[in-house]
């Protein structure tokens, strides 16, 4: 856990963060009027920030978002696994910074039945809260449709998460990641409350609250977020969307992408294809 | 702090994963009771200190001191429920100004300083009286309490009143805002569909001075039968006039709430008519059971101008009954906005703890301090009318 802050602290910009709103503090309260007088630009201004401190990255270049096809998944949560060992998340069925929903209909159903890798029934197919697996049980049922939809922190362009922090432990940065500096906060989980997606879970041990980073540290040294890296089918794409031949730019251009609740006006970076009405 | 996850909520239909480990525990549904408690007991004492009625002479300064012992608990739930509460400085030494909760300690603080020094306007000649009169340690802390100024002339206490005077008006919108800005803590929320409502700041008002008020007569008989006192009916009638006035909004404004919500029936209605019938229905039960228990019996009280033992009685049970209707409210409110999946597909059950710092016991613990702080602080500065106290303002 303590290798996690740690490298989380390399990768993540927020104690150049903390150090400009000190100096905000000292430049007086003006600097607080300014924040609020745009309602839709939650963070404070994070281009001001001095950049992390990351060899040959520059977060001013960047544009990070991601995507999702529902129509390739095939719900072998390698990803899930894969993101608990990468990132150091708490081993039991109750917390995630990425998870799988399984949406199927029976003949006849007008909604969806929805489960997920924590559902009671699939963690005794596993038999372990370290390993996930969907269990069988729509196998002699008269299936009409079925589908995967992997769900994550959508790294909203407006994040309600940022908006209610007291502290500004969570963060928006300049290339579209937002992140929490687990040294600054004080864990009140408001932000938890405020995520419409339930992105956001409770470290117990740590006492901070924790969630998708996209795999900042990864992602800052040109490599790929580690669900993306073991998806076998490709069903999670990742990439720059300033570069217009990223997989990402190409995702958003060859598909009808849609986002999930767009009705609370938080603008999500990860874009889904192939899923139906019932997903949200 | 190094925590456990408390125990896994069991779920129907289907929860986000994450949300099966319940973010905020029953110190967050304590937090806002307790709060609420202060506005209302607050309101009584502007009622006499601002609104000039007099029947609530017998309780202003009481409603004061009980006002303060319970301000002064008002962060700890929310300070037990941190996860790094050795951080806590942190939201008020780098507020993000963008978020409700960054003005936490700003709006209490400011609150506490003018329940403070409305206090000291209003006890000042009690102190300088007892600064007088008693020797030893207690003798000095009152001397130090005069902060210097043991002038009780006829000028001096009508200084003193004017001060008092302009502390209470500042008072009421800010005992207003304390309280309304809870409300605006959950309705702010669009996440979640229990919460997210534009009345949540007016319901949690409007019910904080009901519970308040609940407070203040349930002591204020206590206190009358332990210092085998009279209780003085026009002040209790008062009280119930009170009470039953701003019970009759709250009972309206979160009626037409539900009504709008079903009548609306807006995307996953069914889970909110889920969650009512099945997690909250013992919550939903006692808040509007007693509720409306305590609106039949106010408006029989106020109806037959009942005084003296049937007044006392019906008081005291109304005030019973409305802490803990509200407190029930709280709980609705707080758990049940959470219990409500944000999926929309899902419920969850919370069962709450028992020990452990976010268990039972602890709230328990925490809102028994302001009454033992209540007591001691009215040992210390005796807020009745006392012979003292006229001699000096004679
Ligand atoms: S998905 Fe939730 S946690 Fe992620 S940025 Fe949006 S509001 Fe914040
Ligand atoms: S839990 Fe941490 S990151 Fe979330 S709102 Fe509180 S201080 Fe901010």
């Amino acid at each position: 856990m303590e290798s996690d802050t740690s490298e989380a602290k390399k990768a993540e910009p927020g104690s150049a963060l903390r150090r400009n709103f000190l100096r905000a503090i000292g430049a007086g309260v003006a600097c607080a009027g300014v924040w609020m007088n745009d309602p839709l630009q939650a963070a404070p201004p994070a281009a001001e920030a001095a950049p992390p401190d990351i060899p040959g990255y520059d977060w001013r270049k960047h544009k990070w978002a991601f995507g999702v096809d529902a129509t390739r998944c095939i719900g072998c949560l390698r990803c899930v696994e894969a993101c608990k060992a990468e990132n150091g998340v708490t081993q039991d069925a109750h917390h995630f910074r990425t998870w799988v929903e399984r949406y199927v209909y029976l003949e006849g159903d007008e909604h969806a039945r929805v489960d997920s890798q924590s559902d009671p029934g699939n963690i005794a197919a596993s038999d372990s809260q370290q390993a996930f697996r969907f269990d069988n049980r729509y196998a002699s049922a008269p299936v009409e449709k079925a589908f995967f939809v992997p769900k994550l922190c959508n790294h909203c362009t407006h994040p309600a998460c940022v908006q209610v922090c007291p502290t500004g432990a969570t963060y928006q940065t300049p290339d579209g990641v937002v992140l929490i500096d687990h040294s600054y906060c004080i864990g009140c989980q408001y932000c938890v409350q405020a995520c419409p997606y339930g992105a956001r879970e409770f470290n117990h041990a740590m006492g901070v609250t924790d969630k998708c980073t996209w795999c900042y540290h990864r992602i800052t040294k040109g490599l790929q977020p580690a669900c993306v890296e073991v998806c076998p089918v490709e069903a999670r794409v990742f990439g720059d969307r300033n570069d217009p031949d990223s997989p990402i730019s190409r995702f958003i251009r060859n598909n009808r992408v849609s986002v999930l609740k767009p009705q609370t006006g938080n603008a999500p970076n990860v874009f889904y294809a192939g899923i139906d009405k019932e997903v949200s | 702090m190094i925590g456990t996850m408390a125990q896994a909520a069991p779920y129907v239909g289907y929860v986000y994963p994450n949300e099966t480990d319940i973010p905020w525990s029953v110190l967050i549904v304590i937090y806002p009771y307790i709060t609420g408690l202060v506005a209302g007991a607050f309101i009584v004492s502007s009622l006499y200190h601002v609104f000039g009625m007099e029947r609530f002479k017998t309780v202003a300064r009481f409603a004061l001191l009980t006002a303060v012992s319970f301000m002064f608990f008002v962060p700890v739930p929310l300070l037990f429920h941190l996860g790094n509460p050795q951080r806590a400085f942190n939201a008020v030494l780098t507020p993000h100004w963008t978020s409700a909760m960054s003005a936490f300690s700003y709006v209490a603080g400011f609150y506490i300083c003018l329940l403070l020094l409305e206090i000291w306007f209003a006890f000042r000649a009690d102190i300088v009286s007892l600064a007088k009169t008693k020797g030893g340690l207690l003798g000095r802390a009152y001397r130090i309490l005069t902060l210097g100024s043991d002038d009780v002339s006829g000028k001096a206490l009508a200084i003193d009143h004017k001060f008092a005077f302009a502390l209470a008006v500042i008072g009421i919108p800010a005992a207003g805002g304390l309280h309304g800005y809870v409300g605006f803590l959950f309705g702010s929320l669009k996440s979640r569909e229990w919460w997210s409502s534009d009345l949540m700041p007016i319901i949690f008002l409007l019910s904080a001075v009901v519970s308040g008020i609940g407070l203040l007569v349930v002591l204020y008989v206590a206190y009358s039968k332990f210092r085998k006192a009279a209780l003085d009916d026009a002040c209790l009638q008062g009280l119930a006039k009170t009470m039953w006035a701003f019970l009759t909004v709250v009972l309206l404004i979160e009626g037409l709430e539900l009504l709008e919500m079903f009548y609306k029936s807006l995307e996953g209605i069914e889970m909110v008519q889920r969650l009512i019938e099945g997690p909250i229905r013992y919550g939903m039960f006692l808040q509007w059971g007693l509720s409306l228990m305590v609106f039949a019996t106010l408006s029989y009280l106020i109806l037959t101008h009942a005084s003296g033992r049937a007044l006392v009685t019906g008081m005291f049970a109304s005030g019973i009954g409305m802490m803990l209707g509200v407190l029930a409210m709280r709980w609705n409110v707080v758990i049940g906005g959470q219990e409500l999946s944000k999926t929309m597909k899902g419920l969850l059950i919370y069962y709450p703890e028992i020990l452990g710092h976010e268990g039972l016991l602890a709230v328990l613990f925490i809102f028994l301090c302001p009454f033992i702080v209540l007591w001691l602080v009215t040992r210390f500065l005796p807020p009745w009318e006392s012979k003292a106290r006229k001699e000096v303002s004679s």
